[in-house]
Parts: C-alpha cells; sequence; structure tokens
C-alpha cells in the first residue's frame, strides 16, 4: 500500500516495522512528531522525557536490556545529550539503538544551525541521510540492522526539509515484536571504567574501518552516471534539488553521511570532467574529500548559511542569479508570529517593560516577549540558561543587581534543564528572582505533555511535578503564585521580589488557551466604547491580535477589539480611562 | 520532458493553508501522480504568514519550488498574494480568496493595509481570479468550510477525477465535517460570475 507521509511519519513507521519497543524524546521543531506518530503503535512504549539526554539515556537502557530503541531530538537537543552519545559509541549496543537528529537549516524555529553530522565523526557513530519520506522510513529499519551488525549506536538525520515534507511511501508489514531479552551482564562492555573504556576504543576504530568498508559496498550510496561533464555528490534534499536542476548530470546520492564511500568518491571524481560537492550547511563532506587529494568544488560556490532551495546548484554553478521580477507593491507589512489571543504570557512581559527590568529569557513561545512591542526580553541563549545566566549577571553586578534581573523560563524548559540552575542560584546564594511562566504544556511545539502536566506522551495519567515543594527542596526560601491575568498582583509580587537581596522564584500559572485539555469558554469578549477612547494607544502596548487601531475614529483615532478577544482581561486593566467593558 | 506541476499556497496561520494543501496532495496521489509537499511547522506558524509547497507530476524531486517556476499561486489572503507575486512563472495562475487579516503592523497604527490589492492583481495579471471562498462556505453551512471551497475552485485549475477529490476530502477531515465540506468543494468547484 502506498500512501503520503511526512518524514517524521516515515521514521515513525519505519521504527514501528523495525519491531522498536521503548522510544524517547524531547520535544523540538523539526522533530516532534516523530514521538506523537509512534503512540499510534500500541507496541511501543514512548515516552516524553524531561531533556535529550534523559531520552538518549532511557533508550540505551532499553537497547542495554535487549529491546531495540529510538530516541529523537532536534539538532540542539544532540547537544544536551552528547554526554552519554559519546560513550555510547564505545560501549556499543545490545539490541539496536537508533537516534534521529532533525535539523533546522535556516533555523525556520531554532537558535543555531549547527551541522550534526558533525556529530557523527566527532562521536564515532555511523550516519544516514534519507533524501525524501520513503528513504527516511527505509533508513530508520536498515539503522537497526546496522546497529546491531556492528554493535554501535547508529544516526539518521533528517533536516526541516525531510521532517516535515511529505511523499509517498509504500508500507511494509512489521517485523516481530520480540519478547524483550534476558538482560546482559558484560563487565568491559558496558562499566567505562578507565581500564574497560581504553579497551574499547580500539574497538569503536576497527569499527569504524568496517563501517568504511560497508560504505563503500553500500548500494544505496549511489552512482549515478550520465553525462560526464559534471559530477555531484550530495545527499539529503540538496542531492533532491541538484538532480532537479541538473537532471542530465551524474551523481554520487550518499546515503550515508559518515563514514564516506573512499573508493566510490574516487571512483566517481575520476570518471567526471568538474566535481562539485553540493552539501547544505558545513564543507562536512569537501574537507574529508580534499584530505583525500582529490580536486573538488564546493562552498567556493555554494552557501555555507542558510538553507538551500532549488536554484541554488544552478546559481552556483553558473553563476547566473536568477532574474527578480519588479515588486507589485514597493513596502508590505510584515507579518511575525505573535502570542495568541489570551495567552498568559502577555501580561507578564507588559508588566516586566513598564518595571524596565532586565530579563534574562528562554526558549518556547514566550521568546516572542523579546519582539516589539512587548521588547522585554534581552538574552535567549539556549534551554535553562535563562536561570543560571541570571546567576552570572547577578554575581557580577553585585549589589548593583537589586532589583535589575530577572530570570523567565517556561515550564516545560524549566523542568528540561532550568531545575539545576536554581539549585545553583539557592547553593551559591544568588539574589536572583526566577519566574517560571507555567502554561501546564509545552506550548511551542504544539502543545506536549512533561512532567508538570499530570500525564504521560501515551496519554496515561502521572504523578505531576509540584514546582514549590521542589523550588523549596531546592533551597529556594521565597516562592510565589501569582494569577498571570492579574497585572497589579503580577507587579507588586515582582517589585517585592527583585528588591529582595535573596533568591526568590514567582510561579505564574495559567494553562496556555489552546491547551485542550484545560480548555475554558472565552470569558464575555471586550469591547471599547469609542466615545471614552481617547485614542492614548496604551491597550496597543500588548501586542494583542484581537486590538486594531482605526486612525479615522475620534479626535485622535481609536483602538476597536475583535472577535478574537478571549476576555483575558489585560487591555482593560491597562486603559487610563476605563473604556474597555466587558460584554457587548 | 518530465512535467511537473507547481502550486504554491500561502496565507496566514489559522486559515487551514496546511489541510488544502493536504487535501490536494491526497487527491494528486489518488488521481496517480507522483506528489511531494513540504512546509515549515513551529515558531513560524504563531499568527505569522504560512507557505505550502504541493508539487506533482510524473517525478518529483525537490520538495521545493524554484522561484519563477509556480504554476498556480493559490492564496488565502489579499495582502499575502503580493509577498509571493516574485514565485510565479510568466502566464501563471493566480487565484485569490477575498479575505484580508490584518497584520500586527496595522493593526498597531504603524502601518496601512494596501488598498485595492484585487484591483492591481487584475490589472497586472490576466489569469487572475478573485474567489470569495467566505461566502461560499457560508453558502454551505459552515463559514470554516473555506479553505476547502478554495480548494474547489482551485480543482477547476486541474485535470484530477472529481471522485479523487471527493476521496481525499473523506480521508483529510472528520467524518461529521465531510458532507458539509463537500457541498463546500462542489460550490468552489462551480464557476461563478
Amino acid at each position: 500500500m502506498k500512501v503520503l507521509l511526512s518524514g517524521n511519519e516515515a521514521f515513525a513507521r519505519g521504527a514501528w516495522e523495525a519491531g522498536v519497543s521503548v522510544a524517547a524524546a524531547y520535544p523540538g521543531t523539526p522533530s516532534t512528531e516523530i514521538l506523537e506518530n509512534i503512540v499510534q503503535y500500541k507496541e511501543i512504549y514512548a515516552e516524553w522525557s524531561p531533556n535529550e539526554k534523559v531520552a538518549l539515556e532511557v533508550a540505551l537502557g532499553a537497547a542495554i536490556a535487549g529491546g531495540r530503541a529510538l530516541a529523537c531530538m532536534k539538532h540542539v537537543g544532540v547537544n544536551v545529550a552528547a554526554d552519554p552519545l559519546f560513550t555510547a559509541a564505545y560501549t556499543g549496543v545490545g539490541a539496536g539503538l537508533v537516534i534521529i537528529t532533525a535539523d533546522d537549516p535556516e533555523m525556520h524555529s531554532s537558535q543555531n544551525e549547527q551541522d550534526n553530522r558533525n556529530y557523527a565523526k566527532f562521536a564515532k557513530i555511523p550516519m544516514l541521510e534519507p533524501a525524501d519520506s520513503q528513504e527516511a522510513k527505509d533508513f530508520v529499519k536498515l539503522a537497526f540492522e546496522l546497529s546491531e551488525r556492528f554493535d554501535t549506536p547508529v544516526f539518521v538525520r533528517s533536516t526541516t526539509r525531510i521532517s516535515h515534507a511529505k511523499s509517498i511511501v509504500a508500507l511494509a508489514e512489521p517485523e516481530k515484536h520480540a519478547a524483550p531479552a534476558a538482560i546482559e551482564r558484560n563487565f568491559e562492555k558496558f562499566v567505562m571504567l578507565p581500564r574497560n573504556a581504553r579497551m574499547r576504543h580500539p574497538i569503536v576504530e576497527q569499527r569504524m574501518r568496517d563501517l568504511a568498508a560497508f560504505a563503500d559496498a553500500f548500494e544505496r550510496n549511489e552512482l549515478i552516471m550520465q553525462d560526464t561533464g559534471i559530477g555531484i555528490i550530495a545527499s539529503g534534499t540538496a542531492y533532491q534539488y541538484a538532480r532537479e536542476s541538473y537532471p542530465d548530470a551524474s551523481f554520487l546520492k550518499l546515503s550515508m553521511a559518515f563514514p564516506l564511500p573512499e573508493k566510490k568518491i574516487r571512483e566517481f571524481a575520476s570518471r567526471v570532467d568538474k566535481l562539485y560537492v553540493f552539501e547544505e550547511l558545513d564543507p562536512f563532506y569537501e574537507d574529508q574529500i580534499r584530505a583525500m587529494g582529490i580536486s573538488v568544488t564546493g562552498k567556493q560556490v555554494f552557501p555555507i548559511c542558510g538553507e538551500f532551495n532549488p536554484a541554488t546548484a544552478s546559481t552556483g554553478i553558473s553563476g547566473a542569479k536568477p532574474a527578480q521580477a519588479a515588486p507589485l507593491l514597493d513596502y508590505l507589512p510584515p507579518r511575525p508570529p505573535n502570542m495568541c489571543p489570551g495567552c498568559p504570557h502577555r501580561g507578564i512581559f507588559y508588566i516586566l517593560k513598564t518595571m524596565k527590568l532586565f530579563v534574562s529569557g528562554d526558549i518556547g513561545c514566550y521568546t516572542l516577549g523579546a519582539l516589539p512591542p512587548l521588547s522585554a526580553m534581552h538574552t535567549c541563549i539556549c534551554m535553562g540558561a535563562s536561570v543560571s545566566a541570571a546567576m552570572g549577571m547577578d554575581k557580577a553586578l553585585g549589589d548593583n543587581n537589586l532589583g535589575k534581573a530577572v530570570a523567565v523560563i517556561g515550564d516545560s524548559t524549566f523542568v528540561h534543564s532550568g531545575i539545576t540552575g536554581l539549585l545553583d542560584i539557592a547553593y551559591n546564594q544568588g539574589a536572583c528572582t526566577v519566574i517560571i511562566l507555567d502554561n501546564r504544556i509545552t506550548a511551542m511545539t504544539g502543545r506536549q505533555e512533561h512532567p508538570g502536566t499530570g500525564f504521560t506522551l501515551m496519554g496515561k495519567p502521572a504523578k505531576q511535578l509540584d514546582y514549590a515543594v521542589l523550588c523549596r527542596a531546592l533551597g529556594i526560601e521565597h516562592v510565589r503564585t501569582v494569577n498571570p491575568y492579574d497585572l497589579e498582583q503580577v507587579r507588586s509580587v515582582i517589585e517585592e521580589e527583585v528588591n529582595r537581596p535573596e533568591a526568590s522564584v514567582i510561579l505564574a500559572q495559567a494553562p496556555c488557551v489552546l491547551h485542550r485539555r484545560e480548555y475554558k469558554e472565552p470569558g464575555p469578549a471586550f469591547h471599547i466604547e469609542v466615545a471614552e477612547c481617547i485614542g492614548c494607544r496604551a491597550c496597543l502596548q500588548i501586542g494583542c491580535p484581537a486590538i486594531s487601531w482605526h486612525p479615522d475614529e475620534g479626535a485622535k483615532g481609536a483602538a476597536h477589539i475583535n472577535t478574537l478577544c478571549t476576555g483575558c482581561t489585560v487591555c482593560a486593566q491597562i486603559c487610563k480611562k476605563s473604556a474597555i467593558k466587558s460584554g457587548k | 520532458m518530465n512535467s511537473v506541476t507547481n502550486i504554491l499556497m500561502a496565507g496566514v496561520g489559522g486559515q487551514g493553508v496546511i489541510l488544502a494543501s493536504e487535501i490536494v496532495s491526497e487527491a494528486m496521489m489518488r488521481a496517480g501522480h507522483d506528489v511531494k509537499k513540504s512546509e515549515v511547522h513551529g515558531m513560524a506558524q504563531r499568527g505569522g504568514s504560512v507557505t505550502t509547497h504541493v508539487r506533482f507530476g510524473e517525478k518529483v524531486f525537490s520538495p521545493l519550488i524554484k522561484d519563477g517556476e509556480v504554476d498556480i499561486l493559490f492564496s488565502f489572503e489579499l495582502l499575502e498574494t503580493v509577498r509571493y507575486l516574485g514565485t510565479m512563472r510568466e502566464g501563471a495562475s493566480l487565484l485569490v480568496n477575498a479575505h484580508k487579516i490584518l497584520p500586527p503592523s496595522v493593526t498597531l497604527g504603524k502601518d496601512s493595509y494596501p488598498d485595492d490589492i484585487a484591483g492591481l492583481l487584475a490589472s497586472r495579471y490576466p489569469r487572475f481570479e478573485l474567489v470569495d471562498a467566505p461566502a461560499i462556505a457560508l453558502q454551505a453551512g459552515n463559514p470554516r468550510a473555506v479553505n476547502v471551497a478554495f480548494v474547489g475552485a482551485l480543482s477547476r485549475y486541474l485535470d484530477v477525477p472529481e471522485d479523487s477529490w471527493h476521496a481525499a476530502i473523506e480521508k483529510m477531515l472528520p467524518p461529521k465535517l465531510v458532507e458539509v465540506n463537500l457541498k463546500a468543494f462542489a460550490l468552489g468547484r462551480e464557476k461563478q460570475n
């Protein structure tokens, strides 16, 4: 049977067809839908782990215990999981262990553009790279075979244009889901004491030589010999773009990103006149091919930054830029992403802005609080950095910091990697205030469960993390709870806590407005009495999509509220003339 | 020569652009074509501009359409249409939903929404059709069926058997919404004056 699947749906299907027994992940664009799709296969235990390090360790443990296991993450998630990753290359596996890394060239939803093929080389772990959904499914299955054959974790690398593109896939029947084997006790293989690790390292090096030989024999590293004037080495969507622009050229289509098939590359190079390496992001193949002593054109003509598109190959090879028609209009208002109407984060950032605090920020929907008109976040680095960076700011500024800086972090991000930072603040006596925006869901990636939501990925009720108890246990004595829709309460509590020369946590608790389980009928919508509106535009300063400005009304213009209003009351609390009223 | 048809769909998060692209892709596969479709999820979706690329033909390599090779620009919002005109090939068709959604800078009073976009498009693009999909959806009995009504209008431009469309709509929508959406599709498919 043939169906249209996204790359992520195909990865999930491939894992099921491969008989996976345990799958673990932390949500992150563009990888999230892999686990969301895996839950439909009841034979697989699937979990949202608190972070990627935990997810990989859960998967590794399952593999050691004899069950095929999958860990999925976005590119920066591998940074979090890097500690077990490098040593898992030494221990090897029991049953197969596959790690899907979903990179985000162009940073559609990411803070950097790292090329995770580098991790394969760095950690000495083989990596497959599919170029469409059919290969996404096939390569996950193949990765499990390679993992068991070579006793190694195996990477499958995706990118946004693989994970979030749909193409036609032929489905297959699943392999038998085997009963878990008895756990193997193997001191020299699984206990990475220095003496054992020293013995394992040469095994890793021999494995890489064996895998390199496999790469040369691997038929999916495919020589497509056509016109030999131009030869292009490419993988992933870059291969698809180049194949479309140069349908008659010769190709070496790499399906294994690491290790490289050196003999095939040498053969291909010898059979074409002009050799190009067409790869998105880093010169990963190019550098290795040059090290083989082969002359090749790559990043001299193709960009390192940003994602490729179907014109990139021809622009680089011919030098001709596509003609741009004159635009119909000289200027178009931009349409950036925005917090939803009724979002509980909006009022918090409004207050932080009015208080002129320096906001050490973090990663989630609330990062939109950095954008105008709220403009109330001043750093955003990586998951959890808001908390620990606030500690550093506090220590560098000393007493000057009192009343000036706060950390703002979401619930899921706090669970992911904010807890250890908060422990540092408590232990080393930072005078920081950490605001946890608890909307009871991992909102940014599409509302996934986490340890604070009370439910698991598989839909079971679960222990719900009690943030106040946790914070006190870490040593934070001042833990306050606020209603993020009550601006006066938010302002006064922040005011008190940032001026206290001790650590504190403010829990701002209200569910995400898109949260299905906690959905509440919107309160009565608000409207603006145009006769009472003085045109001061204060209500526009919260950037709510439900409020619009009508310059032709009233003496100086007037604001209107449209049908998107959820009745959250934040604008009404800001209006100096009380012109914003509930109901019709 | 491998012939591939390229449809670029544009709109604003929440308009059902992605669902429309799912229906079109499914119908194309059922009609026997190779199909690829690509869009971006995540941060970009929070009320921002949304585009999705749908490509079908004998064999499709790239999941993205090359600039200047769009055969049909299928736009759910007037202003968004203008953002992507440069992607069209000479003589491409332009279907636009008669709907305005104000961007944040306009609601904040910093920018204004351009006047008479439909008039400008009509004067510049001979193969331009303005579709009042919200009115068609209302006529079908559910204002939320705008996207499927608009797909009905698109179906006139594509040589695909009617039953492929119906099967795609039945697959992509929850059972209780199928009937009203089939009706919206049929009304959109009728040429209006």
